[in-house]
């Protein structure tokens, strides 16, 4: 009974602030439904039992990337009307993705029930004794370990290129040097100067 | 309890609901009056440290200080600024109060004492703990003021610097455990040396809770890494706009916040519930009395910190978390696992 109240509830969450993500005229506040339909998608997996994928979907896409679209949306400068003048020229094509997307949907179900072939098997849970970790890991580092290590190189070789295409050297910056700075006794920067009254002193 | 509730005649769910509720309201208000307790020893250390008296007029040696503050800012109107975002600044401190209050589920305060023993507790409270930051961020864009939404940019940067850090120390601990559960972790802690309990005494872990104290106080923003607050600089920081119960609500989610954090060390280095020492006649001890006792101690330690230390630039602060923690953590990430793999797991195959 909790189940399903607690599927339904967090099901109408995720559709609802889907909806308002795109309809909400200030972006920060697609922002924040966004977080809200993570966060609820989140609540979907505990249900389903993969409560470690819920937990990466918190802190991954709850926890840092929203919070860097938070970053960047609050400062920029809005201009609403600019901004909703896009929209109809862009409907098709979403629209277009948005049928894509469900078209793969529904094929993903239905090799799923379609029953005999490996797809099907290889989808099947595993021990169910094992917890998801130790499931995840099991697969992760043995049978993909190759796709997996491919992944974070992909993931590495976008972090360089996003610094170098960023990165530029700037003129007059005075960096900080820590170790320099640590060193610095009083000795090196006081002086006592006994000066004779009415002379200045030379610094 | 649950089983009590269905002797009662009461049908499971009903049960588990009614016993779950109850087990909130058993942390969620001792946590309330720690908080205000924590406040008034917070402000007495740091009186002392300062040769002032502190707190000493409302109740005996004025123990009711926090209350009386408490009554004070309720009692005050709470003000919305005209050009703030209504909603959102009213709800950006709930949101810090509730996720303070939210992490305490999984902390184990006995062995089976814990409201939510599920198997990701420690990725629970990571995920908790970043959820924190969107309380901090929201009052500082819903303010619609300077100072504040720089004291928020500032929060945010700090928050997400310094929890890739914690990230891979509590990995450390994840890996010497064996779990993410934090009964298991705690229990794992048993007998170092045949005598002693917690990582803390682990040579390779214990570099890892001292990292552990530090990143602790930078991701509470308490000094000396309180640049939100730098009140030379920013006011108040992201709390500027904010009056009566917003502003109080801050305040006690930020103190749950410490004593989660200071609980956290405890579990994660220092043994949790158990005895400092693996000897029989302190296990007559209750646990949850080590417990408190090991973080009422990370607590002084919280206070002596913010008492002696002056703040960092934030330049230092910066560079504190992404050069110097960031790498030494997954060093030791990599020793640990290394040397878990050629020690536990059966050497090199």
């Amino acid at each position: 009974m909790i189940h399903v109240i607690a599927f339904y509830l967090f099901a109408a969450i995720v559709v609802c602030s889907g909806a308002l993500t795109i309809l909400s005229r200030n972006p920060v506040h697609s922002v924040l439904w966004l977080i809200l339909a993570f966060f609820n998608a989140a609540g979907l997996m505990v249900l389903l039992g993969a409560e470690f994928i819920a937990m990466l979907l918190v802190i991954v896409y709850v926890g840092a990337v929203a919070v860097l679209f938070l970053f960047v949306v609050m400062m920029l400068d809005i201009d609403f009307a600019e901004l909703r003048a896009g929209f109809v020229d862009y409907l098709p094509f979403g629209l277009l993705i948005a049928l894509v997307l469900l078209a793969e949907i529904v094929l993903g179900i239905g090799l799923w029930s379609a029953g005999p072939i490996e797809l099907a098997q290889r989808a099947a849970p595993v021990n169910p004794e094992m917890s998801n970790i130790q499931a995840i890991g099991a697969l992760l580092y043995t049978r993909y370990i190759f796709l997996f290590e491919a992944a974070g190189i992909v993931l590495l070789v976008a972090m360089i290129g996003a610094i170098v295409l960023t990165h530029r050297a700037r003129g007059g910056v005075r960096p900080q040097n820590i170790a320099k700075q640590n060193r610095r006794r009083p000795e090196d920067a006081v002086r006592n100067v006994n000066q004779p009254v009415g002379q200045g002193v030379e610094l | 309890m649950t089983a009590f509730f269905q002797n009662l005649g009461v049908p499971f769910e009903g049960a588990w609901f009614l016993s779950t509720i109850i087990g909130i309201l058993l942390i969620a208000l001792p946590v309330m009056l720690a908080v205000a307790m924590i406040i008034y020893a917070d402000r007495k250390i740091w009186a002392a440290m300062a040769l002032r008296r502190g707190p000493n007029v409302v109740g005996p040696f004025g123990l009711l200080q926090s209350f009386a503050d408490g009554l004070k800012v309720f009692l005050q109107e709470t003000i919305i600024p005209s050009a703030a975002n209504k909603t959102l600044f009213i709800i950006a401190p709930i949101i810090t109060f509730t996720v303070a209050l939210m992490a305490w589920a999984v902390v184990p305060f006995q062995v089976g004492v814990v409201l939510a023993n599920i198997n990701v507790g420690l990725l629970y409270i990571l995920a908790i703990s970043s959820l924190g930051v969107y309380g901090i961020v929201l009052a500082g864009w819903a303010s619609n003021s300077k100072y504040p939404f720089y004291s928020a940019i500032r929060a945010s940067a700090q928050m997400i610097s310094y929890e890739v850090s914690i990230g891979f120390i509590l990995i450390c601990v994840v890996l010497w455990a064996g779990s993410f559960n934090l009964t298991t972790i705690v229990e794992s802690q048993k007998g170092y040396y045949g005598f002693l309990n917690g990582n803390g005494f682990n040579p390779l872990l214990f570099p890892m809770a001292i990292m552990f104290l530090i990143s602790a106080m930078a991701e509470t923003a308490r000094a000396p890494f309180d640049l939100t607050e730098a009140e030379s600089e920013l006011v108040a920081g992201y709390q500027t706009e904010y009056s009566s119960m917003a502003f109080a609500l801050y305040w006690l989610g930020e103190y749950a916040n410490v004593i989660l954090m200071c609980a956290l060390n405890a579990i994660l280095f220092w043994g949790g519930y158990l005895p400092p020492v693996d000897w029989a006649p302190l296990y007559w001890v209750p646990g949850i009395l080590w417990l408190f006792a090991k973080i009422l101690f990370f607590f002084f330690v919280f206070s002596w910190v913010k008492a002696t230390v002056p703040r960092y630039r934030y330049d230092q602060l910066m560079r504190l978390g992404w050069k110097i923690f960031l790498p030494t953590s997954l060093l030791f990430v990599f020793l640990v696992s290394g040397f878990l793999m050629l020690t536990r797991y059966g050497g090199a195959q």
